[in-house]
């Protein structure tokens, strides 16, 4: 008896391996959503997961694509980590899903990029097409480029470009410091900075440059009197969150600096609620999008979506991607993502900010940036919008043109 | 010169909010002999508690009860949890407080979110103490320190001073002694370890709106607290008060150090920084290698001193 | 701590043991091979990978553990190491700098985790005991700390590398993700019958021996020191090994393989499936890595549900899984089965029903702290839940309270009944 209960039990054990499967679903476009699901950087992953949805949704509502077809997301956890990213990569394909979208961590992009070629070459018939919406590292269009990944976010040498451009409007900047979080996406913007203001602003001084651990520092105290020491009036730094972003600023006026930071991410998820009254005036930031862009097109969306979610709407340039993939499924009349690609390339496509255009030559695509600064935001106040309740958000201060931060390119392409 | 007695300062009051952070796991560690691998989880509790607590009642209140609680949480834990494995040895009691502090770093983010929550420093302590020339010292950094100092003495005084301090000594080498004596000695490993996680939970309450309030804080702090500990000696308060500074200013010291072995070579040419993996590695600065800094003393001491700077020899 | 030979030799005539474990080794050996032709897709196939790799991390891992009592927080030097050794050397296989088959890239890991096993052994142990503990959290920090500033770690990004390189031979690449299972079965298959083999050694005895009483091990003549250091040594060649084995079968090595959570894991592993037996580890392995893939696809929640595993392993059941599975095979044989069966079906309804609700409250909570901005609408088991009604709260509460009050109850019937047994046992072996 005990040992029919036994084969039983294994014959269970079987079953629930087998159920674990996914199974292949219905006649759905699906884009499989690789990002940071659980886990330290959740938070962000689930904010991008509600928004692409949200994308998707509106696009199905107005009849999908190729005449009715549907978009479907597929979530999959990479947990930050570019080996479980691959892992996820296979499941996506296993299901036969040819389009990947990601956007945090270049670590995790860099993987995936060449995860996809790897996976054109051996199984030509799996090829899948990679929108990455925020993964900043230039190398992905340069040196590393690959004809299966296509970035819609301005990298971050265009983003220190128009930086820089800005800053040579300004007559009082004279000292600049740098400082960033030690690894790729930091180096990357302290040698942008480095080589672009050397080359547009001689006269500007870097008066020194920094690169902390990433994550670990609580104090930043020490980094906040080297600044000081330094007598500079402006910092460009690379970095994000609310601990490297939140608390170099929040430390910065504790210690009595007097000097404008220009960041890439202030405006993202918590971070403006963590930098508080210590980044009013003085926090600027370089993105396509902020809250408090007037007449718009994508405000009803805009506001649809902070009345449904409660949060603020942030990834512009996600909403760029996926109605892009769309025109191309569309142009292309079919969903071969060889086919897909071969669209995308040199689109060029009206977004909410104005005009823009995937270069075909590193697959980058060209979108006019903002240059704001933070300020106090609320629904009784002079800008309306704050940041996922906040009370902190963002007013433009300049909208830099396209030929101000277009950077030639290095990459050589292989085409199928 | 101002450069200095602001890092100074900015040492000594980072080495203090550590002090804080590693007493308690001492504390444990010399009356028990159990490395409590939870120990920055209880930290992180301490900041989320006072988070929720203070914005009730206000942060005062907070000061007081947010460590009381813990405190308690910690007396039940180590009599329903830590006693049941002690008779599996220290490996499982080890291993329980590593269970714990995973449990912990995840039932916080599914209680209060995976944002960093606002918990902000008292009105009545948000000004500036003094102005070290162009500098200003925020008083809650001051706070900070005689918080720390005061914790120090006390806990001093009450081991070594009173009654109660002395059962305790005397219950960890001869359990049994005084366990004829009359006295409880369960009952005061479970009130050693309650007073223990109490004092991570008040340097919780204390650095948890000092920093940012999240999830990830107590990874953050997490090894850190060990190398104090280690590097102090095992079990002992005073050589953790000495890690603590020392520790403190190191790591702000070499912030601000900007040579890299290339430097020391500048000018002369010398072969082998032609070698590209070479020359990289050269131009590291000390800056960039603060946070090796730490764990790298703890290694080396644990080498050549393994008892510590002021621990006993076993 | 009860070894495999003692339990089984309770009841079996020694030679019958022997033909008995040859059959353990066949079908150990026969499983990881015909596995592919059950499982086919490719997740599956990737998961079994992992799960390959994930043994022999923690079979090297128990080395230190179960068989020298040596706790290491600091395991994932030796294995990321090695695997930061070979992607490098995959990449100049790649480059035309080295002549070198693929096959044998883990070799090079191996090598590698030997050499680092040499510096860092030769430091950590000479002492056991928490020293030895806090030793390995040190030097791990200080790889992790070290792996985002030094030259040669890629940084963030990693070094990543293309494993399909060359001719190849008899038409293996390793393009096709079979040919990899194929490649980590194997070199599981040899390092785990290389590491059983070690455990029968005379070295693998005075490991024992010094696990148990160091004093006695140099009384008799063995430097415990020595021993130590010889076992972490061969332990992180092991864990090397599989370093190497994972850079071929992710083609990319990250700092995240330095990490101070890569050396949780095949601490977890070998403590849920059971440090004191040499397959504990194995069973370890192979459910913390279904957990953690099949569970992280299903919910958000499975590091919480890993965790109370983990601490339920050690607070109820200290042996591990391998513990009650040989426990039970002891009783198995005897053929008292049958007077467990009904207690544990006693146990199971409530088990279960505790384990529904408390689901149920984690998954509830979950859904409203962290995706409180999705709407309250939630499925679980394909049962649409409202988490801003008090139903499913009232009925996940309800679930534990009535599981808690009856498993407590059944529990201890079912302790009784073992107690039974037990005595049963003690009679039949002293008559």
């Amino acid at each position: 008896m005990s040992e029919k209960i036994a084969r039983a039990g294994i014959l269970v054990i079987f079953a629930v391996f087998l159920m674990a499967w996914p199974a292949v679903a219905a006649d759905t476009i699906k884009i499989a959503h690789i990002d940071p699901m659980s886990g330290a950087f959740a938070d962000a992953g689930e904010r991008a997961d509600k928004m692409l949805r949200a994308v998707v949704n509106e696009i199905n509502a107005k009849g999908g694509v190729l005449g009715g077809k549907k978009l479907e997301v597929v979530t999959l956890d990479n947990k930050q980590s570019p080996q479980e990213s691959l892992l996820m990569l296979k499941k996506a394909t296993d299901e036969g899903i040819h389009f990947i979208t990601q956007g945090h961590g270049s670590n995790n992009a860099a993987a995936l990029s060449e995860a996809i070629t790897k996976i054109y070459q051996r199984t030509p018939e799996k090829a899948v097409l990679y929108l990455n919406f925020s993964a900043v590292d230039p190398e992905l269009t340069n040196d590393k480029c690959n004809f299966w990944h296509f970035r819609f976010d301005s990298n971050s040498d265009m983003k220190v470009a128009a930086i820089v451009s800005y800053l040579a409007r300004q007559k009082s900047v004279k000292k600049v410091y740098l400082i960033g979080q030690d690894y790729a996406h930091g180096r990357a913007v302290r040698d942008a900075a480095r080589r672009l203001l050397a080359q547009k602003l001689p006269n500007v001084k870097i008066v020194g440059d920094d690169l902390h651990p990433t994550g670990k520092v609580k104090d930043f105290s020490p980094y906040v009197a080297k600044i000081k020491a330094s007598g500079a009036d402006t910092v460009i730094t690379g970095n994000w969150g609310n601990n490297d972003l939140g608390l170099l600023v929040k430390a910065g006026k504790e210690g009595g600096l007097k000097v404008n930071w220009f960041t890439f991410y202030a405006e993202a998820g918590g971070t403006p609620a963590a930098i508080g009254e210590a980044g009013v005036d003085h926090v600027y930031q370089v993105s396509e999008y902020h809250t408090n862009i007037p007449n718009s097109s994508i405000e009803p969306f805009v506001r649809k979506f902070e009345k449904e979610t409660g949060m603020s709407f942030y990834y512009l340039r996600m909403k760029t991607a996926i109605e892009m993939l769309a025109k191309a499924i569309n142009q292309a009349k079919s969903a071969d993502p060889l086919k897909v690609a071969k669209a995308l390339e040199g689109m060029r496509y009206q977004s909410a900010t104005g005009e823009v255009w995937m270069r075909p030559e590193d697959h980058q695509l060209m979108a006019p940036l903002y240059i704001s600064v933070m300020t106090k935001a609320g629904p009784k106040l002079k800008y309306k919008h704050d940041v996922n309740r906040s009370g902190f958000g963002f007013r433009t201060e300049a909208l830099i043109a396209l030929k101000d931060s277009v950077l030639p390119t290095t990459c050589r392409m292989a085409r199928p | 010169m101002e450069f200095f007695l602001t890092s100074l300062l900015n040492g000594l009051s980072y080495g203090l909010l550590l002090f804080m952070l590693s007493s308690g796991l001492t504390l444990i560690f010399s009356m028990m002999g159990v490395l409590n691998f939870a120990h920055a989880s209880f930290y992180m509790l301490g900041a989320y508690f006072a988070y929720q607590i203070s914005s009730a009642i206000g942060f005062w209140p907070a000061l007081v009860i947010a460590p009381l609680v813990l405190g308690l949480a910690g007396a039940l834990l180590e009599r329903y949890g830590l006693r049941t494995v002690h008779k599996s040895g220290h490996v499982a009691e080890l291993l329980f407080t590593v269970g714990v502090a995973l449990l912990v770093e995840e039932i916080v983010p599914l209680i209060w979110g995976r944002m960093a929550v606002k918990y902000a420093i008292p009105r009545e302590l948000d000004f500036t103490l003094f102005s070290l020339f162009s500098t200003s010292f925020p008083a809650y950094r001051g706070f900070m320190l005689l918080v720390s100092v005061g914790m120090m003495v006390l806990l001093y005084v009450v081991l070594t001073r009173s009654r109660i301090g002395l059962i305790i000594q005397a219950a960890l080498t001869h359990p049994e002694m005084v366990g004829a004596l009359g006295h409880n000695v369960p009952r005061v490993f479970m009130l050693v370890f309650g007073v223990g996680t109490a004092l991570a939970g008040l340097a919780g309450v204390i650095g948890g709106n000092a920093f940012v309030t999240e999830p990830s804080m107590a990874a953050a702090v997490g090894s850190i607290v060990f190398v104090i500990a280690v590097v102090g000696g095992l079990g002992s308060l005073e050589g953790a008060f000495i890690a603590s500074l020392v520790l403190g200013i190191i790591q702000t010291f070499s912030v601000a150090l900007d040579y890299s072995l290339s430097d020391l070579f500048a000018g002369s040419e010398v072969a082998l920084l032609h070698d590209e993996a070479l020359r990289s590695l050269f131009s590291i600065r000390i800056s960039q290698m603060a946070p090796m800094i730490p764990y790298l003393v703890m290694v080396l001491m644990l080498i050549f001193r393994p008892q510590g700077l002021m621990g006993k020899r076993e | 701590m009860m070894n495999n030979t003692d339990a089984m030799s309770l009841t079996l005539g020694e030679s019958k043991v022997r033909s008995r474990r040859w059959l353990v080794w066949v079908a150990a050996i026969a499983v990881p091979l015909l596995l592919p032709l059950v499982f086919r897709s490719g997740y599956a196939l990737s998961m079994m990978c992992q799960m390959g790799i994930a043994v022999i991390f923690a079979l090297s891992y128990n080395m230190l553990l179960g068989q020298s009592g040596l706790l290491s927080f600091g395991h994932a030097v030796y294995y990321g190491l090695g695997g930061y050794a070979s992607i490098h050397a995959l990449n100049a296989i790649g480059a035309g700098k080295l002549d070198f088959p693929v096959t044998l890239l883990p070799l090079i890991g191996g090598v590698t985790g030997l050499f680092f096993g040499i510096v860092f052994g030769y430091a950590s142990t000479k002492r056991a005991g928490t020293v030895f503990a806090m030793i390995s959290l040190g030097i791990g920090e200080l790889m992790a700390a070290g792996s985002t500033v030094l030259p040669g770690f890629g940084g963030e990004a990693g070094i990543s590398a293309n494993r399909v390189t060359g001719k190849g031979l008899f038409g293996i690449t390793y393009g096709p993700p079979v040919q990899v299972y194929y490649l980590i079965a194997l070199w599981l298959v040899v390092s785990a019958i290389l590491m059983y083999a070690l455990t029968q050694t005379p070295l693998g005895r005075m490991a024992n021996a010094v696990r148990d009483n160091p004093e006695r091990a140099q009384f008799v003549g063995y430097n415990p020191q020595r021993v130590r250091f010889i076992t972490l040594v061969l332990s992180a060649f092991f864990a090397g090994v599989a370093g190497g084995l994972t850079a071929i079968n992710y083609e990319i090595v990250t700092q995240e393989y330095l990490t101070a959570h890569t050396s949780v894991t095949p601490l977890l592993m070998t403590f849920i499936g059971g440090a004191g037996y040499f397959f504990g580890p194995v069973l370890g392995a192979i459910l913390v890595t279904f957990l953690q893939v099949v569970l992280g696809a299903y919910t958000k929640a499975w590091p919480l549900y890993m965790g109370v595993v983990f601490i339920s392993t050690v607070l109820f059941a200290p042996q591990g899984l391998a513990g009650i599975v040989m426990q039970h095979r002891q009783v198995w044989s005897a053929g008292l089965m049958r007077r467990l069966v009904p207690a544990y079906a006693k146990v199971f309804v409530p088990a279960c029903a505790l384990l529904l609700g408390t689901i149920c409250l984690v998954e509830s909570t979950y859904h409203l702290t962290t995706e409180a901005q999705a709407g309250t609408q939630m499925s679980l088991f394909r049962i649409p839940l409202d988490v801003a009604t008090p139903a499913p709260w009232i009925g996940a509460a309800a679930l534990i309270a009535i599981g808690l009050y009856f498993f407590r109850r059944s529990c201890a019937a079912a302790a009784l009944s073992w107690e039974g047994i037990t005595a049963e046992l003690q009679r039949r072996k002293s008559p």
